[in-house]
């Protein structure tokens, strides 16, 4: 199962890494303190600049902001309008009274979810003379087997929109892996965008930062939307956004110190932290499965049969009791949760030591809602036998239908 | 007859000697796997239960006549050691391993494309012609020799189905799990062009996830060149939305890639799509009239 990757980034580190690679960004600072924002203001000049709200969503120039404690929205310091979570301002004093409005409160965008995120953090950044936004991309592509640069003249917007009402106005450019980037291919989508000869050579050499920074960060996506030409004819990432590849962490531990754990779900991270694979849904039925397949399997026959699933989690080829005895704490962890199924293929591993570890687990995490059993692969009929003598109120099901059948009604309190 | 692996298969391990490596390269002998050597570099001249280790899989392919291999290289080196395996001439790779980094990958396939060695893998359970050869770590006992050929992104659920076929009488040609990685070697077209030329499979089994287009081409390949009956699952219709890579993700997709969007284009091209994994094994039995 894909998912978005365990690393996600803030704007301001995602520019960071492009500083790195030589993809031009604008000058900026990151600010926790409205005076920490009115200082950056003016080491940038005392001029024009553009303090911005860094959550992992997007829609942040739409979104606006909420009072941390009361809910009430936050208004913009004129009065006139809800503060959204971008805002150009002139100077220092405004700065500092701006970011001082965003510090603390809730932002909530399109992406947030209706409760929004707290805004710990602002970039402030150069105000710009900006003559045109584009959308810039590179990603791995699955179907051909490597990365492709993405580009479109409509920047700034929904790019998705653009691909779907007019797939004539997106470029793409296909990277050979065995040549690697090579100046031409920027070129093209340069010359493709309308740029004029000069603009479309600084393009070009952004493109080859960008691939840079794909390849040099194990990167799935590297997204700049929007790109900006400016009035002087510089071209630089006005946005960045990027997702990593998880297998490829071991050799990028900077970029797990890049993670901040205040914006990620905290069952989520908790999980992680054991190895455990697992994304919370808003059902009730609690599932511990063996492999991500027969995991989303096994949380569509829970819906095929009426029940809502609460989670996702792979627990992995292993099961071992400490896995197990994790993963009920955290299934557990969410109070929706009224029934839980556990439904583990044992392959070449023995039911009976599965079984065993279910039972401990059980007893340690002490388990307050009906549990339903499916387990099959090697002694299945020890495993069930341990099961039914631990003196727990365990549900022994056979097969995933019978499985599906029992947690429905359990968790639906029949 | 099967595809891909059977009694005439001579394997080799590499990364024998490895916790891992070890236990599942004895299950496939205990299973009648012809197990004729190991590979881990520096530890050529030693054994494990019998079969002989050597430095290099040229090494082993000249010793052994080794003409199928196992890759249970951690991930940091386990690219490298598909492509030592492709270097060596052995027409056949099933890579276990879990965790390999998508660009490293991107870079096998690359060199492997046009080739004459076909990858199978990573992060799969493996192939298994019941009765004659396993090259995985899927459990054994849970097969029988048959006539319906398997193939599956998802390791366990892989399992699910064969355990149903064989509780109802119905045994398997040959299973084969491509993996769920987004970069990986066989692909479902090409399984489904190996069952269809196979005289000893009448049914195949197809077992998707959300993510990619593969099922939607698989579907446009069965509606043109398959003329055996199929049943298949995709795994996901639940799947919490909005958990896709980024934007740009969905435009390379061109919006496809859900479960309902699969199953539509499976059925479309006169596949049984069944909604729940339950059900593979009794819809098998009633296509094939059993």
């Amino acid at each position: 199962m894909e998912t978005e990757g365990l690393v996600k980034i803030h704007e301001y580190q995602a520019k960071a890494l492009f500083a790195r690679y030589q993809v031009p960004v604008p000058r900026g600072e990151v600010a926790e303190t409205s005076a920490q924002a009115r200082a950056a203001a003016e080491r940038l000049g005392g001029g024009t600049v553009v303090v911005k709200s860094q959550i992992h969503a997007g829609g942040r120039g739409k979104g606006t902001f909420r009072d941390r404690v009361s809910g009430a929205p936050v208004m913009h310091p004129d009065g006139s309008k809800p503060l959204g979570g971008v805002n150009v301002v002139r100077g220092p004093d405004e700065a500092e009274r701006f970011a001082a409005r965003m510090l603390g409160n809730v932002l909530v965008t399109r992406q947030s979810g209706p409760d929004g995120r707290e805004v710990r953090r602002v970039l402030v950044e150069e105000g710009m003379d900006i003559r045109h936004e584009y959308y810039l991309a590179l990603l791995l592509d699955r179907a051909v087997r490597a990365p492709v640069f993405i580009a479109s003249a409509e920047g700034g917007t929904e790019i998705e929109e653009v691909a779907a009402s007019r797939p004539e106005a997106i470029l793409k450019q296909v990277v050979d892996p065995r040549s690697g980037y090579s100046p031409w291919i920027g070129r093209r989508l340069g010359f493709g965008l309308g740029l004029p000869a000069q603009e479309a050579q600084a393009f070009a050499k952004l493109c080859a930062g960008l691939y840079d920074t794909f390849v040099g960060t194990d990167a799935s996506l590297v997204e700049i939307n929007p790109l900006v030409r400016l009035a002087d004819g510089r071209i630089l990432a006005l946005d960045g956004k990027m997702s990593f590849d998880d297998n490829a962490l071991f050799r990028h531990p900077e970029l797990r110190e890049l993670r901040d754990l205040a914006e990620e779900d905290p069952l989520e991270v908790e999980a992680s932290s054991h190895g455990l694979n697992y994304i919370k849904l808003d059902g009730n039925v609690g599932c511990m499965v063996n492999g991500a397949g027969l995991a989303m399997g096994t949380m569509d026959i829970i819906q095929h049969h009426g029940g809502r699933p609460a989670n996702f989690l792979d627990v992995g080829g292993g099961a071992t009791t400490e896995m197990v005895t994790e993963a009920f704490r955290i299934i557990l962890g969410d109070p929706a949760v009224r029934a839980v199924l556990i439904n583990i293929f044992g392959g070449i591993m023995r039911c009976d030591i599965v079984a065993e570890g279910v039972v401990a687990a059980s007893r340690a995490v002490g388990v307050k809602v009906p549990v339903v059993v499916r387990l099959e692969g090697t002694n299945v009929e020890r495993g069930r036998e341990i099961l039914v003598s631990s003196g727990l109120d365990f549900q022994v099901a056979d097969g995933m239908r019978d499985a599906a059948e029992k947690v429905v009604a359990a968790a639906s309190g029949r | 007859m099967a595809v891909l692996v059977g009694s005439d298969t001579r394997l080799v391990v590499q990364g024998i000697t490895g916790r891992e490596g070890t236990f599942h390269t004895l299950q496939c002998r205990e299973y009648g796997t012809r197990v004729v050597a190991g590979v881990t570099p520096g530890k050529g001249g030693q054994t494990v239960e019998g079969i002989p280790v050597f430095d290099t899989v040229a090494q082993a392919v000249a010793e052994t006549g080794a003409n199928a291999s196992m890759v249970f290289v951690p991930p940091p080196f386990a690219a490298d050691a598909v492509l030592e395996a492709a270097g060596a001439g052995v027409p056949l790779v099933v890579c276990i391993t879990e965790g390999i980094p998508a660009l490293d990958m991107m870079r096998v396939m690359s060199y492997l494309a046009g080739g004459a060695t076909r990858l199978v893998g990573p992060n799969c359970p493996g192939v298994i012609t019941p009765g004659e050869c396993k090259i995985g770590i899927m459990p054994g006992r849970i097969h029988r020799p048959g006539p319906v050929g398997v193939v599956s992104r998802s390791g366990t659920l892989t399992y699910e189905a064969v355990h149903q076929l064989t509780r109802l009488g119905i045994g398997q040609s040959t299973c084969v799990g491509i993996g769920g990685d987004p970069i990986h070697g066989t692909n479902f077209i090409d399984c489904l062009e190996l069952f269809q030329a196979d005289p000893a499979t009448e049914a195949i089994v197809m077992i998707g996830e959300i993510g990619g287009t593969a099922e939607e081409e698989a579907a446009a390949f069965v509606a043109a060149h398959v003329d055996k009956p199929v049943v298949a699952f995709v795994a996901g219709q639940t799947a919490p939305p909005g958990r896709r890579m980024g934007h740009a993700g969905a435009i390379i997709s061109g919006g496809k890639g859900t479960a309902a969007d699969k199953m539509k284009a499976l059925r479309e091209a006169g596949i049984e799509v069944v909604d729940t994994p339950a059900t593979i094994g009794e819809t098998v039995r009633r296509v094939i009239g059993l």
